[in-house]
């Protein structure tokens, strides 16, 4: 199981999201995606679209402008 | 079935696309289906090299306002819209040109960015993706 990593730091709307979106595609079920972001807005967005996206959603760490969000797909 | 967002394109105006784009991007990202219809000014957009052409929709002011826009945007680490439209495209979203405006504003298939384009249609090409969608928007 391959663990990937996302660097959106400094990137804003609608940047974070869109670069979660893509690197679960490339995921493959089971494997791990770590955001880690300093966008304020992204890191509630993200948990959101990971529910709605039907994944799991592992931890959501760090404060609103430097967090780092874990997924599994 | 799944989620869709369907939005016309008809303002070629700058922030306009950028609305259009993120809002797209934003419903693919979450899951969902997205459709842009490109019509009117709008299709101006999809010319070669013409996504980021356009103007401001307010204070333009020939084309200053539009440069502090874009410097500010530039600070703010905005993605361009040649960015955020290679992602709509990456994620599956999909593009469709009026063929009624590139009628009456004599635009060739050839002066278009052909392989963002997967269709060339009319109103019921719009219908048709707008009655499966759960959000529908005129920008």
């Amino acid at each position: 199981m391959a663990e990937i990593r996302v660097d959106v730091r400094q990137e804003t709307c609608p940047v974070p999201l869109v670069e979660m979106r893509k690197a679960v595609r490339r995921a493959e079920p089971g494997d791990i995606i770590e955001i880690s972001g300093t966008h304020p807005a992204s890191q509630k967005e993200i948990p959101m679209a990971v529910e709605a996206l039907g994944l799991e959603l592992l931890a959501v760490e760090g404060t609103p402008d430097a967090w780092t969000i874990r997924i599994r797909r | 079935m799944t989620e869709r967002t369907t939005i016309v394109v008809a303002s070629g105006d700058m922030d306009k696309l950028y609305s259009a784009l993120i809002i797209a991007n934003g419903s693919l990202s979450m899951g969902m289906e997205a459709s842009l219809y490109f019509t009117f000014w709008g299709l101006e957009r999809l010319k070669k090299g013409g996504l980021q052409k356009g103007a401001l929709s307010k204070m333009h002011l020939l084309g200053l306002g539009k440069l502090f826009m874009t410097s500010r945007m530039k600070k703010a680490n905005v993605a361009s819209l040649e960015r955020l439209m290679r992602d709509y495209k990456e994620l599956g979203g999909k593009v469709i040109a009026c063929d009624m405006t590139m009628e009456i504003m004599g635009v060739s298939r050839e002066s278009l960015q052909q392989d963002l384009i997967d269709e060339y249609g009319a109103v019921g090409a719009y219908i048709n993706e707008a009655r499966q969608s759960n959000i529908t928007l005129f920008i």
